[in-house]
């Protein structure tokens, strides 16, 4: 499963990108560059015609020399990782009904990039929590002064009805409140990228910690 | 239920307990809330001390009875000092607030009835420790009746390494007698160089040790030097003799990550350990915070500026924690207070906290280990 559209990934992507321009350039010498997706080494397809389609076997052949050379530029617990499920996957003759429901398939290189991405919004939202001039703060309170490390911030607890607000709260409305109130700042819309970090780094300091909303 | 009823249920429940809020921030600022506080300051004189408990006292701390112990009274004589501490001032013109509460802790030494013998500051007078910081406060503490013992803490020192604190206030570190007692304040917020080699500017080094949990900064230690000077300065002292030390850092080790710690805490104890009674009076946590090891007594101070949630890990077993600050309660969670010494040396220590009900802490209660005199424990402890 994996194998199979980890191929057609590799094979598209080649031609894709380098065909137009080396059709022209190596035609005479019946040989094709193909430049991975990670933009890593090129491999060199021997015997290739102008116009011709790749044969299946020619194709698979192309396609594990790039995995290989993929897997030869990754960290090695991540290439580890993905050998390891590449053969269970293998050993899987038919795909699940859940699985081919799926559009796309989860590898460990995906998994290292979103945990960057969501790292650097945590780490965005660490910056705005430790500097109150960062959320337009006028009196030198930031969120860390009360809470170090996000504590006594209980975001597993929201829901909940707040009493001085009036209604049912979310975290969102709490760091609002302290804002506008302890900081002294201005209000951040639900949607607002600092609003966003914020949440993600005060939820990041409670993982592990049980959701309990409602609790007072 | 019908929505609309649901409405005008929420309303004057809402409505309701505005009102008692009202009625708490009041008790801080008037007469009423003033005397409750001076009785318990006139407890040490062997007064007891009222129990006046305010409407839906179910999120208050009660009084305690200030403990009248009569061991050891001999030649030494009972009296009381006052604390403010960690007041975290910026210039006036960026944080009134900081100010504001400042005065509020000096109007409510200045109303004591009779007066502290002194009045200790506890450090962490500055926020960053700028020039208009440390004189806005050493303006402030002129206006207290009573003289100061001056403490520095962290938030003092490390933009010129104490320079313009020790022009204002002298050493960082000195001892005297009073009424029988050796009082001894330390310098405990000593830290190894973090900034030489990364070449950080002065303003950069004191906004790592501004931040509690930033983790650029070394740990809290007393120092080799201070440790041979407190030695010598004890060697003079009989061991019969109670005494008291005051230190900005806590003299144990409660929590690494916040600094709420002293890396060489094991040494400065095995100083103190050979004298009868010892009591340690310490600032810097923001909170209610109580600790006993061997035969020293361990006491923190309150915070004038902001409360800090108690530790995830490391707390005291004998501490009773002060309520879960509410933060929609302005200076929740914050005040000043007193130590209160029997004749035999020991000290009750008294939590004046703003807007809630005051709290004591007896000598009765650690000399026991807990047994008796226990403190109420909280309507909402930390999450
Ligand atoms: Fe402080
Ligand atoms: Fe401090």
């Amino acid at each position: 499963m994996i194998r199979k559209s980890m191929m057609k990934l590799g094979v598209t992507t080649a031609l894709g990108a380098t065909l137009a321009v080396t059709s022209g350039v190596f035609a005479q010498q019946k040989e094709m560059k193909v430049v991975p997706c990670d933009g890593g080494e090129p491999v060199t397809v021997a015997g290739f015609e102008t116009g011709e389609r790749l044969s299946e076997d020619k194709a698979q052949k192309l396609a594990d020399t790039l995995m290989e050379g993929w897997l030869a530029r990754q960290d090695p617990a991540v290439a580890v990782a993905w050998v390891r499920e590449r053969d269970a996957a293998a050993t899987n003759a038919e795909p699940s009904q859940a699985q081919s429901m799926q559009s796309t398939d989860i590898n460990p290189r995906d998994l290292v990039l979103w945990e960057k991405e969501v790292g650097r919004e945590i780490a965005y939202g660490d910056k705005l929590f430790h500097d109150d001039k960062l959320i337009g703060g006028l009196e030198g309170v930031s969120c860390a002064m009360c809470h170090p490390n996000a504590s006594n911030t209980h975001p597993e607890t929201y829901p909940k009805f707040q009493l001085q607000l009036k209604r049912s709260a979310l975290l969102r409305d709490m760091i609002n409140w302290c804002i506008e109130n302890p900081v002294r700042g201005p209000k951040l819309a639900a949607d607002d990228p600092k609003m966003r970090a914020l949440e993600a780094y005060i939820l990041a300091q409670r993982k592990g910690v049980p959701l309990e909303y409602g609790k007072h | 239920m019908n929505p609309l009823r649901w409405e005008k249920r929420l309303n004057a429940f809402v409505a309701e307990r505005e009102a008692w809020f009202a009625g708490l921030r009041d008790a801080g600022k008037t007469l009423e809330g003033r005397r409750r506080f001076m009785k318990l300051a006139a407890a040490a004189a062997g007064v007891a001390a009222g129990s006046s408990v305010l409407p839906h006292s179910f999120q208050l701390v009660n009084v305690v009875g200030a403990s009248t112990d009569s061991q050891g009274a001999g030649a030494r004589q009972a009296f009381s000092f006052a604390y403010i501490s960690d007041s975290h001032l910026y210039a006036k013109t960026v944080n009134e607030r900081f100010v504001n509460r400042v005065q509020r802790a000096i109007d409510d030494v200045n109303a004591l009835v009779p007066q502290p013998d002194f009045v200790l500051y506890g450090g962490d007078i500055a926020q960053l420790g700028q020039k208009d910081e440390l004189m806005l406060g050493a303006e402030l503490l002129r206006q207290l009746k009573a003289p100061v013992k001056m403490m520095v803490g962290e938030h003092d020192w490390f933009l010129d390494m104490g320079d313009l604190w020790k022009s204002l206030w002298g050493p960082p570190y000195y001892s005297f007698d009073h009424k029988g007692v050796h009082f001894v304040t330390l310098m405990s917020v000593n830290e190894k160089d973090f900034w030489t080699e990364k070449k950080l500017t002065p303003m950069e080094r004191m906004g790592i040790v501004a931040g509690l949990d930033d983790g650029r900064q070394s740990r809290f230690e007393v120092g080799d030097e201070e440790r041979e000077w407190l030695a010598r300065d004890l060697a003079k002292v009989p061991k019969t003799t109670p005494v008291v030390v005051f230190s900005h850092s806590p003299l144990y080790k409660y929590y690494r990550d916040w600094n709420f710690w002293t890396e060489d805490a094991e040494q400065v104890q095995a100083l103190l350990a050979p004298f009868e009674t010892v009591t340690v009076i310490h600032g810097h946590t923001h909170q209610v915070l109580t600790n006993r090891i061997g035969n020293i007594h361990f006491h923190g101070m309150l915070s004038t500026a902001w409360p800090w949630p108690y530790a995830p890990t490391g707390l005291p077993p004998l501490t009773v924690q002060m309520s879960r600050i509410d933060p929609f309660n302005e200076a929740d969670g914050l005040g000043d207070g007193g130590f209160s010494t029997s004749a035999g040396g020991r000290g009750d220590k008294q939590y004046n906290l703003w807007n809630r009900n005051p709290m004591t802490v007896s000598a009765r209660y650690l000399a026991s280990n807990g047994a008796v005199d226990t403190p109420p424990a909280p309507p909402f402890k930390s999450y």
